[in-house]
């Protein structure tokens, strides 16, 4: 598995390997051609007489396992114990020796990532080279950590693209399958159950009584008598939380979406008190998710890995929606009550929503200019 | 050369001050250790498992700490009642009092920004709020605000007693000129200090409960109320365990500030509650909350009628003369005063901005025991290092503490 990731790199690890390497395609190890003794006779580290000793007690049973060398050759008693003595302590040595060093530079290369990544700036002031530096740094840690190989997108906001989003009321059922479909998506902190999305279930009749609805509910849908509305980061066009972020560790991009840099937030929790659409979240505690259901496909801004204290939103799924695809939650709807697009191409479907329907958006009269809109059929 | 040799002779002796003293001291400095102790081991599991051991949630986002930390900037603040009229204008009465009231607002301070830090998701990188190194939203953000005004009436509050007493050290004079500007500066310092502490929570359009424009003005008049309340309270104790001379006048001054400033703070609760109750709107929710409960669910109306009878009670008895002026009903008061400030603009505050959610979901708060035991710890922080600099500028203003040459 790790030698497998060695692939992706050309960084110098594993010098053991190399020395072991070094011996010559004659076939034999104990120095028995020319080219050994012109290479490893004038100085000897101490890895190298290790393996020289190895060579010496054990050279020629090199490609036997540990059983037949000591056990597949004719020999005496005394001998016998006293070869396997000594590939025995040898074999010890080598093997510490080896892991060590082996530890000791990823410990190294992850010590150094960590310090890199402890001392960085905020994402929102680096330039490319410096975002996809982190970026690099970041999937490289992974890969230690976990010998698994992720793609991490520094993507910026392109061109004459805003984003928006549309929701319409009648059609919503409240499978929920929006909210698996984003969890899986952005790896989402399993334990704590954390959503971006809440879909509210109300009482025909009753108008959009929020307060009387059940963000939480647990029975087959859709209920009779009720219907369903969703509700999430609304991406505003001019977002209180990011004003209140002492350290500007989140902001509006030029593509409309409101991101989090988790490595430059302190967590205060301020940007939480300013929401008024409930649309962030805080890892309370370590956030953990099985390395199998991890999604490789990630953006520095979006669903990458988070750690425990900081904040966290719904970006739209940047990873997705930068790279001209619908958000998860887009995707994954049953029903097509929700519309993703780009508010400023004249052909977008958004665009058609907006121009045809009667729409409205929550909590107008604070000013927050929601990029999201309700509407129904 | 000679002022480094005086300061180091100065701190050589406040370490033997501080570490000399009754029994009961000792035994009051041990009980203090103790707790900060407890609240240090408690902090050390909240740093390893997260914020998660605490009773915060992504309904209620702040809890315990930021309450207490709202209440403690009001404490900081009050030093200013006992400043003004001591350096400004010239009210000799104070002048005992003043050292002391600065020690005070030094430990509230310090607690203060201890909560901030407990708080914090991630205390490692909060390097990316000091200006230059990390990115400060100043003026963007009232928190790069509150950092800067507590800061700097830190400053001020080290800086303006550490002058007076290293003269008094040398047992020379303080010059007037040096320390008048500084203390005017305070002045106003502590009321910016209240201020953007309130715009803090004011300006979020997000919370009805605090988006009005009554809490900033009574942000300073409980402040005005519980801070000298408990300066009163610590002359008290400083009289009768040290020879400190502190007049009856002294206090009784400091009554009639406690006294004027917890009768304007009831007039604007009342503004405040018949805003809430007369014509209720759906902005009301939080006040009905906090007041009532909404749908069965009541957590704060113990706490928040506690506060309120203790609040209105004592109002009552320091407006009589009578009553005022007799010290020991005096002592009670200011101690149901501030009681009953801590729980209204502590949690009595906090909370409810939180409740309803944004969507009405009503999720309620408990703060667990790791929660209360670092905030145990950070309150004896604040009283160990209150003890130790009171005793210092005790030490030297009875002249027991002079610089030997």
């Amino acid at each position: 598995m790790s030698n497998d990731s060695k692939k992706w790199f050309s960084l110098n690890l594993n010098s053991r390997k190399k020395v072991s390497e070094s011996s010559c395609g004659c076939g034999k190890t104990s120095g028995g051609c020319g080219s050994h003794s012109n290479q490893k006779q004038p100085e000897l580290n101490e890895q190298e007489f290790y393996e020289a000793a190895v060579d010496a007690s054990i050279g020629e049973e090199r490609s036997k396992d540990g059983f037949e060398q000591v056990f597949d050759v004719k020999m005496d008693r005394r001998s016998a114990f006293k070869k396997l003595t000594a590939s025995l302590l040898i074999g010890a040595g080598a093997v510490s020796t080896s892991c060590s060093v082996v530890a000791g530079d990823e410990t190294k290369e992850k010590a150094q990532i960590d310090w890199e990544e402890q001392f960085k700036g905020n994402y929102k002031l680096m330039t490319n080279d410096e975002k996809s530096a982190t970026v690099d740094r970041l999937v490289r840690s992974y890969q230690l950590r976990t010998g698994k190989t992720i793609s991490m997108s520094s993507k910026n906001a392109e061109e004459d693209v805003l984003f928006g989003y549309a929701f319409n009321i009648s059609k919503c059922q409240g499978y929920m399958d929006c909210v698996n479909a984003c969890v899986e998506e952005n790896n989402q902190d399993r334990n704590s159950q954390m959503q971006y999305i809440r879909i509210h279930e109300m009482k025909d009749g009753k108008g959009l009584k929020f307060d009387e609805a059940d963000d939480n509910y647990y029975h087959e849908v859709p209920a009779e008598g009720h219907f369903y509305m969703g509700t999430q980061c609304f991406h505003c066009d001019n977002p209180p939380c990011i004003e209140v972020c002492p350290v500007q560790a989140t902001w509006r991009e030029d593509d409309g979406l409101v991101v989090v840099d988790y490595d430059w937030c302190v967590g205060c929790r301020y940007c939480m008190a300013a929401c008024p659409y409930d649309g962030r979240r805080f890892n309370w505690s370590k956030p953990e998710v099985p390395e199998e259901q991890v999604n490789h496909n990630q953006h520095y801004l979006g669903n990458r890995m988070r750690k425990k204290g900081v904040v966290e939103k719904c970006t739209f799924c940047v990873q997705r929606s930068r790279a001209g695809e619908n958000p998860a939650c887009v995707e994954a709807c049953p029903t097509g009550a929700r519309i993703f697009g780009n508010l400023l191409d004249p052909k977008s479907s958004i665009r058609w929503v907006l121009e045809n329907k009667k729409v409205f958006r929550l909590k107008e009269d604070l000013g927050t200019e929601p990029k999201f809109w309700y509407f129904m059929d | 050369m000679r002022r480094l040799k005086v300061l180091k002779s100065l701190i050589t002796d406040s370490l033997d001050t501080i570490t000399h003293g009754s029994k009961r001291y000792h035994l009051w400095m041990a009980f203090l250790t103790l707790v900060m102790l407890a609240g240090m081991y408690c902090y050390s599991i909240q740093l390893d498992e997260g914020l998660s051991v605490t009773g915060m949630t992504d309904r209620v986002s702040w809890g315990l700490y930021i309450s207490n930390f709202t209440f403690l900037v009001g404490v900081a603040a009050a030093a200013v009642m006992l400043v003004m009229p001591t350096y400004v204008l010239k009210d000799i009465d104070f002048k005992q009092a003043v050292l002391i009231g600065e020690g005070l607002a030094v430990a509230a301070l310090i607690m203060c920004l201890a909560f901030v830090v407990a708080d914090m998701g991630g205390p490692s990188v909060l390097w990316h709020m000091i200006p230059g190194i990390g990115v400060f939203n100043f003026p963007n953000s009232m928190l790069t605000w509150d950092v800067l005004v507590l800061n700097g009436y830190l400053f001020l509050n080290l800086s303006i007693p550490f002058y007076i007493l290293f003269r008094h050290y040398q047992g020379k004079e303080a010059n007037p000129k040096v320390y008048i500007p500084g203390a005017i500066l305070s002045v106003f310092w502590a009321v910016g200090i209240h201020l953007v502490t309130a715009f803090l929570y004011q300006g979020l359009q997000a919370r009805p409960f605090w988006n009005n424009a009554l809490l900033g003005p009574r942000f300073l008049a409980s402040a005005f109320a519980a801070g000298p309340a408990l300066i009163i309270l610590v002359l008290a104790l400083i009289r009768s365990f040290s020879e400190f001379k502190i007049e009856d006048k002294t206090i009784k001054k400091i009554a009639m500030v406690v006294t004027v400033a917890a009768q304007i703070n009831l007039i604007m609760l009342v503004s405040e509650l018949f805003k809430e109750f007369y014509a209720p709107t759906h902005h009301s929710e939080s006040a009905y909350y906090l007041f009532f409960g909404l749908h069965g669910k009541g957590a704060l109306l113990p706490w928040i009628w506690t506060a309120i009878t203790l609040n209105v009670t004592a109002t009552i008895i320091l407006t009589f003369n009578k009553l005022r002026n007799n010290l020991k009903i005096l002592y009670v008061a200011c101690f149901m005063l501030f009681i009953a400030i801590w729980i209204e603009k502590g949690f009595g505050l906090i909370i409810p901005g939180f409740i309803p959610g944004p969507y009405g979901k009503i999720a309620e708060y408990t703060p667990t025991g790791i929660e209360i035991m670092v905030t145990l710890g950070i309150w004896a922080m604040g009283a160990f290092v209150f003890t130790i600099l009171a005793k210092t500028a005790i030490g030297i203003e009875t002249k027991k503490l002079r610089f030997k040459k």
